[in-house]
C-alpha cells in the first residue's frame, strides 16, 4: 500500500475529486433551491446533459470555455423552463414531466452529437488553470486543490453566497415560504408562481453549468449519457442536505472523492474492481441514515403546484 | 409522505370513446413533434414510422418481441401501482430489479441439476422476489420506524445494488468459460416455456395476471384499501386504528417483490444469464406510464403495450433511417409530455363542471 501514499498519486487524487465533485456539486446547489421553493426537480439530469452538450458545441466552435459555460447555463435554463412552463404554471406532475426532461434530453443530445459529429467524440485542448497566488505551492495541496479551472472557486464561493441569500435575505425567506405555505407567501403579496419559476431556472442555469464544467474541464469531450446518474446524486445531495448549501458542499466531497479514487486505482494498477469503490460513498451515506435516522425534514409543500385559493 | 400528490381516483368513468382519445391525441401529437425534428434533420419521418410500425407490430417476429418487452415492465409496474398507491415512492427499482436477476441467474444453473424444469423455474422466481424484497427492507425500516424519505433511501440502495450486482457477477458468480465476465448461463430448452409455439415466453401471462391481480386486490379488498388510505393521508391511517408501521413495511415488500420478479422474469424467459454492466433501467422509464395510467392496472396493460412497441420499432427503425437509436427516447418524453398534457385539460375541465 505505500505505493499508493506517493506525491503523484495523492495530488491525481485530489485533483480528481475536485473535478468529479464540483458538477454535483453545482447540479446539487441547484436542485436545494428548487427544493426550498417547493419544486420537486427530477428533471435535474436532463438538465445537466443539456449544459453539457451546448457548452462543449460552443467551446468547440468558438475556443471560449467562458461562453461554454454560459451557453452551458443557458441550455439547462432552456430545460428547466419546460418545468417552468408545465409544472410550475399549468401544475402538470411534476415526477412525469421531470422523467421526461431526462428522457428527452438523453435522446436529443445524442441525435444532436449524431448530427453535429456522427460517431466521433473530438476533444477540447485543455482547459486555462488558475493557481491561487500562495496557496498553489503548498505540497500535494497546492496541485491537487488550489490549481484548478476558475469556476471551481466560484462554485465554492457559490456556496458562502447561497447560505447567506437563504439566511437573510428577503429573496431566501420568500423561496423558503414557497416551500413551506405558499398560501401565506401569496398573502404576504409575492407571487408564488415567479418566486418558483425563478428558483426552477436557477436550477437548470446551475445544472447547466456542472454540466459545461463536466463536458468541457473534466472529460474534454462530449459523450451521449455522459452525466451516468451525477444528476441523480445531486437530487439525493440536496435533499440529504436539509436546505444547507454547506452540506451540499460535504457530500459533492464525499461523492466526488469516491469518483477519484476509482480511476486513481486503476492508474496505480490495483486490481479491484470499480464497483467496489463506486458502492462506498452511498453506503457510506446508507449507514449514516441509519445510525441517525430521522426526518428529512423536506418542505410540505414540496411537489404541489401551487394553485390560488385551492386548499 | 406525499409528493405531488393529487388524490387519483381509480376508474375514471369517463366513457371508451372518451378514454381512446385521451390517449390518441397525445400520442398524434407527439409523432408530429418527432416527424418536425427529423424533417429539421433532412430525415424522412415518414420512412421512420412506417418502419417502427412494421417491425414491431406488423411483422410477426417483431411483434412477439414486442410482447416480450412487455413482461418485465408489466410486473415493475405492477410493483409500482402497490408502492405508489400505498403513498411509498419506490424509485429504487433499478437495484432490485438487478440484484434479482443476479440472484435468480446464479440459482437456475445449480438447480437445473437437481431439480427438474418446473420447480427450478419456480424456486428462481421466488428467490427473485425474495431478494427484491430484501433489497427494499432498509429503506421500508427507515420509513416505518423513523418516517426517513424513501426517495433518497430507495435511489441510494438502486446505485448501490446496481454496483452489488456487478462485484458479484464479476468476482463470485462468474463463469469461467466466457471472456465477457457473465453469470453461467441457464441452457436455453430450461427455461421459462414459449406461448404456443411463439418466441414469447410465458413470463407474460404471469406479468398480465400480476396487474390484473394487483388491480383487484388494490380496488377491491379491504387490504387494498387499507393501503390507500395510508397513500392518501398518513394521519387519517394513524387515527383509523391502521398498523401504519405494519402495512408501509408490506407495501414496501410487494412492491419491491413484484420488481424483483420482473427481474428474475427477464432471465428465465429471455436471457438465462445476467452480464456485468447490464443495466436495461427500465424503472425509470415505468414509473410516468403508471403515473399516466392514473396507477389504474388495465391502462398501464394499453400504455406498456404501446411503449414496448415504439422500443422495439423504434431501436431498429433508426438504424434504417440513419438517426441514433437513442432518438426514440426523444418521442417517449414528448409522448409523456403531451399525455400529461391531455390529463390536465381533462382534470381542469372536470373542476369547471363540477363548481
Amino acid at each position: 500500500m505505500n505505493a499508493l501514499l506517493t506525491e503523484p498519486f495523492l495530488i491525481s487524487l485530489l485533483f480528481g475529486a475536485v473535478t468529479a465533485g464540483v458538477p454535483l456539486l453545482l447540479a446539487g446547489l441547484g436542485e436545494q433551491i428548487s427544493e426550498k421553493s417547493g419544486v420537486l426537480n427530477i428533471g435535474l439530469e436532463g438538465m445537466m446533459l443539456c449544459g453539457a452538450y451546448a457548452g462543449f458545441v460552443t467551446t468547440w466552435y468558438t475556443g471560449s470555455f467562458w461562453l461554454g459555460f454560459l451557453a452551458g447555463g443557458a441550455g439547462g435554463m432552456a430545460a428547466a423552463l419546460i418545468v417552468l412552463l408545465l409544472c410550475i404554471r399549468r401544475g402538470l406532475n411534476q415526477i412525469v414531466i421531470g422523467i421526461a426532461i431526462t428522457v428527452g434530453m438523453q435522446g436529443l443530445t445524442s441525435l444532436l452529437h449524431f448530427v453535429e459529429f456522427s460517431r466521433t467524440y473530438p476533444r477540447l485542448p485543455a482547459a486555462p488553470l488558475l493557481a491561487l497566488p500562495y496557496l498553489s505551492r503548498i505540497p500535494i495541496l497546492g496541485k491537487g486543490l488550489f490549481s484548478h479551472n476558475p469556476l471551481v472557486y466560484l462554485s465554492i464561493i457559490l456556496v458562502g453566497v447561497m447560505s447567506w441569500v437563504f439566511r437573510s435575505t428577503n429573496l431566501g425567506l420568500n423561496l423558503e415560504a414557497a416551500g413551506n405555505k405558499p398560501a401565506a407567501l401569496d398573502a404576504a403579496g409575492v407571487d408564488v408562481i415567479r418566486t418558483r419559476s425563478f428558483a426552477v431556472l436557477a436550477t437548470g442555469f446551475l445544472a447547466g453549468l456542472g454540466g459545461a464544467y463536466m463536458a468541457n474541464v473534466g472529460a474534454g469531450l462530449f459523450v451521449p449519457f455522459m452525466t451516468n446518474g451525477a444528476g441523480v446524486i445531486g437530487i439525493v445531495l440536496a435533499m440529504l442536505a436539509r436546505g444547507r448549501p454547506l452540506w451540499v458542499l460535504t457530500g459533492a466531497a464525499l461523492f466526488g472523492a469516491s469518483l477519484a479514487m476509482t480511476t486513481a486505482l486503476q492508474v496505480a494498477g490495483i486490481d479491484i474492481p470499480t464497483d467496489v469503490v463506486q458502492m462506498l460513498p452511498f453506503a457510506i451515506v446508507m449507514l449514516v441514515l441509519v445510525i441517525f435516522a430521522r426526518h428529512s425534514m423536506l418542505p410540505p409543500a414540496l411537489g404541489f403546484p401551487y394553485v390560488r385559493g385551492e386548499r | 409522505m406525499t409528493i405531488g400528490g393529487k388524490t387519483i381516483d381509480a376508474g375514471s368513468g369517463s366513457s371508451a370513446p372518451a378514454a381512446a382519445l385521451r390517449v390518441l391525441i397525445p400520442v398524434i401529437l407527439a409523432l408530429a413533434g418527432g416527424a418536425v425534428i427529423l424533417l429539421a434533420l433532412g430525415k424522412n419521418p415518414i420512412d421512420y414510422y412506417d418502419y417502427v410500425i412494421e417491425r414491431s407490430l406488423l411483422r410477426w417476429g417483431g411483434f412477439q418481441e414486442t410482447l416480450t418487452r412487455m413482461a418485465p415492465l408489466l410486473l415493475i409496474a405492477a410493483g409500482l401501482i402497490v408502492a405508489f398507491r400505498a403513498g411509498i415512492w419506490n424509485l429504487g427499482g433499478d437495484g432490485q430489479f438487478l440484484l434479482a436477476a443476479v440472484a435468480s441467474a446464479a440459482l437456475a444453473p445449480v438447480l437445473i441439476g437437481i431439480l427438474p424444469r418446473a420447480p427450478t423455474l419456480v424456486l428462481c422466481m421466488l428467490a427473485g422476489i425474495a431478494v427484491g424484497a430484501i433489497w427494499s427492507l432498509i429503506p421500508a425500516i427507515l420509513k416505518a420506524r423513523y418516517g426517513v424519505n424513501e426517495i433518497i433511501t430507495t435511489l441510494m440502495m438502486s446505485f448501490l445494488g446496481t454496483s452489488l450486482s456487478n462485484v458479484l457477477i464479476k468476482l463470485i458468480l462468474r463463469d469461467p468459460a466466457t471472456t465477457v465476465p457473465q453469470t453461467r448461463s441457464l441452457p436455453v430448452d430450461d427455461r421459462l416455456p414459449r406461448l404456443f409455439g411463439t418466441t414469447t415466453h410465458s413470463g407474460l401471462l404471469i406479468a398480465i395476471l400480476a396487474v390484473i391481480l394487483v388491480h383487484l386486490v388494490m380496488t377491491r379488498t379491504a387490504f387494498g384499501l387499507k393501503l390507500q388510505v395510508l397513500g392518501t393521508n398518513r394521519a387519517a391511517a394513524v387515527h383509523a386504528g391502521l398498523r401504519v408501521e405494519r402495512l408501509t413495511l408490506l407495501a414496501f415488500a410487494l412492491s419491491a417483490g413484484f420488481i424483483g420478479l420482473a427481474g428474475a422474469v427477464e432471465v428465465l424467459g429471455v436471457w438465462g444469464t445476467v452480464r456485468a454492466d447490464w443495466n436495461p433501467a427500465y424503472g425509470l422509464l415505468v414509473v410516468p406510464l403508471v403515473f399516466l395510467a392514473r396507477f389504474n392496472g388495465y391502462a398501464v396493460i394499453g400504455f406498456t403495450l404501446f411503449f414496448s412497441a415504439l422500443m422495439v420499432g423504434g431501436e431498429s427503425a433508426a438504424r434504417r433511417v440513419g438517426v441514433p437509436q437513442h432518438y426514440v427516447l426523444v418521442l417517449v418524453a414528448l409522448l409523456l409530455v403531451f399525455l400529461a398534457l391531455v390529463e390536465y385539460r381533462d382534470q381542469a375541465r372536470g373542476k369547471r363542471v363540477a363548481v
